[in-house]
C-alpha cells in the first residue's frame, strides 16, 4: 500500500520510497520545515530503494547548479544537476525515450521545466539518454530520472523499479 | 550550455512542444501548492522565500481592482519581467476574457502559464479564448462542471473555483467546490445499462454544451481531467485546509497575502497548512501570531460580482 509521506513518522511505515516531479524550492523548503530531512538523508544512506523524478532527481543529487543558495539537496547519487536547464514552460516537451532496460519500445519521456544531468560519476550506471544526455540513472538502489513516469501510464518502469527494490530489500518474489 | 542545451531542444524535430499532456503536466507539478499573486520583484521574492510553486504577476492585486475601477487589463510586459526576472519559480499571469492578442503577448514573454480571468475587464462577451493553438498552458475559473468542461472543450489545462477575488471571503470558492463536486458526484452515478447511459450523456452534454465524448471520459473517471484548484477569497491557514478538505489540489492566494498585515509570516503559514492541510497539530501552529488579515468584505454589500463574469 503507497503511503504519502509528510512526517518522519510517516517515513518510518515505508520500505522503498519514490519523490515526484514538483517544484523542487518548494519541496527542499518543506523538508527543512519538517522533521524529514535528517530521517530522510538517514534512511537514504542506510539503503532504502528510492527514485526520484524531476525535483526529485534535483533533491537526490550531489551538485546542483541554477537552485537557490539555501536549497537541501541530499547527495544520494553522484551526478551534477542544472535545474530548469531547458528553460520556462514553452520549451517543456515530451520525446521518445530508449530505455534498454525495459525492452526495445521506447518509452514516453515527459520533461516539464526538467533539469538535466551535466556530469554522472563513474559509479553511475546511465540508463538511458537523450541527445546524449542521462536522463535516467541509477547508483545502488537510487534511481534518478529528469522525465515523469507518473504523468503516462507506461507502468514498465515502475515494474523494473520495485522488482528491484524488492531484490534489494530480500523479498523473494515480492514486491515491497 | 543553457543556450546551446535551447538551440538542442529546437533542433530535435522528436522534442514535441506545447503537447496537452506537457500542458497538463505543469498543471500537476502544482498540485499540493500555493500560487501567490504578486506585483512587484520584492513581493514575488517573498512568495519564493515562503515556498510559493508558482507566482502570479500583476498590476494591481484583485483587492485593488475592485476598490479603484477602471478597465484592468493584462499588466505591462516590464512589470511581468521584473517578476520573471527576480524568481526561479514558475510565473503566471492574467488576460481578459478572450484577448487572445494579450494571450499571444504573454506567450512571447514564455509566461508559464496564462490565467484566463473573470478579475479582468472581460474583453468579448460571445467567446473565451481557444486555447488549443497555444504552447503556453492557461487556466480558467469556474463557478460550476458545465463551466469548467467548456473551458476544457476549449483548451484549458487547469481550472480553478473563481470565488469573490478581492473579498477576503471564502463562501464564493466554497459554493463553486461544492457544486463542481457534487455533479461529478452525480456522473459517477451514471447507469451502466448502455442505452440508458447514452442518453443520460447526450443529455448532459447538451445541457453543458460540450461533445458526449468529454462527458463519458469524465463519468468514466469520476474526476475532472484537469486539475482543480481554488482560487478566491483565501485569507487564513484555516481557509487554505479548508479547501483542500473539500477537494482543492492546490490553492491561489490573491490578496490575502500582501493585504494582510505581515504577508512573509502569512505566506509561509498558507505554504505549511496547503500542505498538512489535513493535521490539525500543524494548522493550529501555524495559525499563531500571524498578526492581522485582510479585513475582507461581505459580499452582499458588493458593487461588482467578478464571479458572473464568462459563461
Amino acid at each position: 500500500m503507497p503511503v504519502a509521506v509528510r512526517t518522519a513518522k510517516e517515513l518510518e511505515q515505508i520500505d522503498c520510497l519514490i519523490i515526484p516531479g514538483g517544484e523542487s524550492t518548494t519541496i527542499s523548503k518543506m523538508l527543512g520545515s519538517s522533521d524529514l530531512l535528517d530521517s530522510l538523508t538517514e534512511k537514504i544512506q542506510s539503503g532504502m530503494p528510492t527514485w526520484g523524478t524531476c525535483a526529485g532527481m534535483i533533491l537526490l543529487a550531489s551538485s546542483l547548479l541554477d537552485g537557490r543558495s539555501d536549497q537541501h539537496f541530499l547527495g544520494a547519487i553522484n551526478i551534477v544537476v542544472r535545474r530548469n536547464a531547458y528553460g520556462r514552460q514553452i520549451a517543456s516537451f515530451e520525446a521518445a525515450v530508449d530505455i534498454p532496460a525495459i525492452g526495445s519500445r521506447p518509452f514516453l519521456g515527459v520533461f516539464i521545466r526538467s533539469p538535466i544531468v551535466e556530469k554522472a560519476g563513474s559509479e553511475v550506471e546511465v540508463l538511458a539518454t537523450l541527445d546524449d544526455l542521462p536522463v535516467l540513472c541509477r547508483q545502488g538502489p537510487v534511481w534518478a530520472s529528469s522525465f515523469h513516469p507518473e504523468l503516462t501510464d507506461d507502468t514498465r518502469l515502475h515494474q523494473l523499479f520495485l522488482k528491484e527494490a524488492a531484490t534489494c530489500l530480500g523479498i523473494p518474489n515480492g514486491q515491497p | 550550455m543553457a543556450s546551446s542545451v535551447e538551440s538542442l531542444n529546437s533542433e530535435m524535430t522528436s522534442h514535441k512542444t506545447g503537447t496537452f499532456r506537457v500542458k497538463k503536466g505543469l498543471a500537476e507539478m502544482l498540485e499540493g501548492g500555493v500560487i501567490m499573486d504578486v506585483v512587484t520583484s520584492d513581493q514575488a521574492k517573498i512568495a519564493e522565500d515562503a515556498g510559493a510553486v508558482a507566482v502570479m504577476a500583476l498590476e494591481r492585486v484583485p483587492a485593488d481592482i475592485r476598490k479603484e475601477g477602471g478597465v484592468a487589463r493584462m499588466s505591462p510586459p516590464e512589470v511581468v519581467e521584473a517578476i520573471q526576472n527576480a524568481v526561479s519559480i514558475p510565473v503566471m499571469a492574467k488576460v481578459r476574457i478572450g484577448h487572445f492578442a494579450e494571450a499571444q503577448i504573454l506567450q512571447a514573454m514564455g509566461v508559464d502559464f496564462i490565467d484566463e480571468s473573470e478579475v479582468l475587464t472581460p474583453a468579448d462577451e460571445e467567446y473565451h479564448i481557444d486555447k488549443m493553438p497555444f504552447e503556453v498552458p492557461f487556466v480558467c475559473g469556474a463557478n460550476n462542471l458545465g463551466e469548467a468542461l467548456r473551458r476544457i472543450n476549449e483548451g484549458a489545462a487547469l481550472i480553478r473555483s473563481k470565488g469573490e477575488a478581492g473579498t477576503g471571503n471564502i463562501v464564493e470558492a466554497t459554493r463553486h467546490l461544492r457544486a463542481i463536486n457534487s455533479e461529478l458526484a452525480e456522473l459517477r452515478q451514471m447507469p451502466e445499462s448502455k442505452t440508458r447511459r447514452i442518453d443520460l450523456v447526450a443529455r448532459v452534454a447538451k445541457r453543458h454544451r460540450v461533445p458526449m465524448e468529454l462527458i463519458e471520459a469524465v463519468a468514466k473517471a469520476g474526476k475532472l481531467p484537469v486539475p482543480l484548484f481554488c482560487a478566491g477569497g483565501i485569507a487564513t491557514p484555516a481557509d487554505a485546509a479548508f479547501v483542500m478538505q473539500l477537494g482543492a489540489e492546490a490553492v491561489f492566494v490573491g490578496s490575502g497575502i500582501f493585504k494582510s498585515e505581515n504577508p512573509a509570516v502569512r505566506a509561509n503559514a498558507i505554504v505549511e497548512a496547503t500542505t498538512n492541510y489535513k493535521d490539525p497539530d500543524i494548522l493550529l501552529k501555524v495559525s499563531r501570531n500571524l498578526g492581522e488579515a485582510m479585513l475582507g468584505e461581505e459580499l452582499a454589500t458588493l458593487k461588482t460580482r467578478l464571479a458572473d463574469r464568462g459563461w
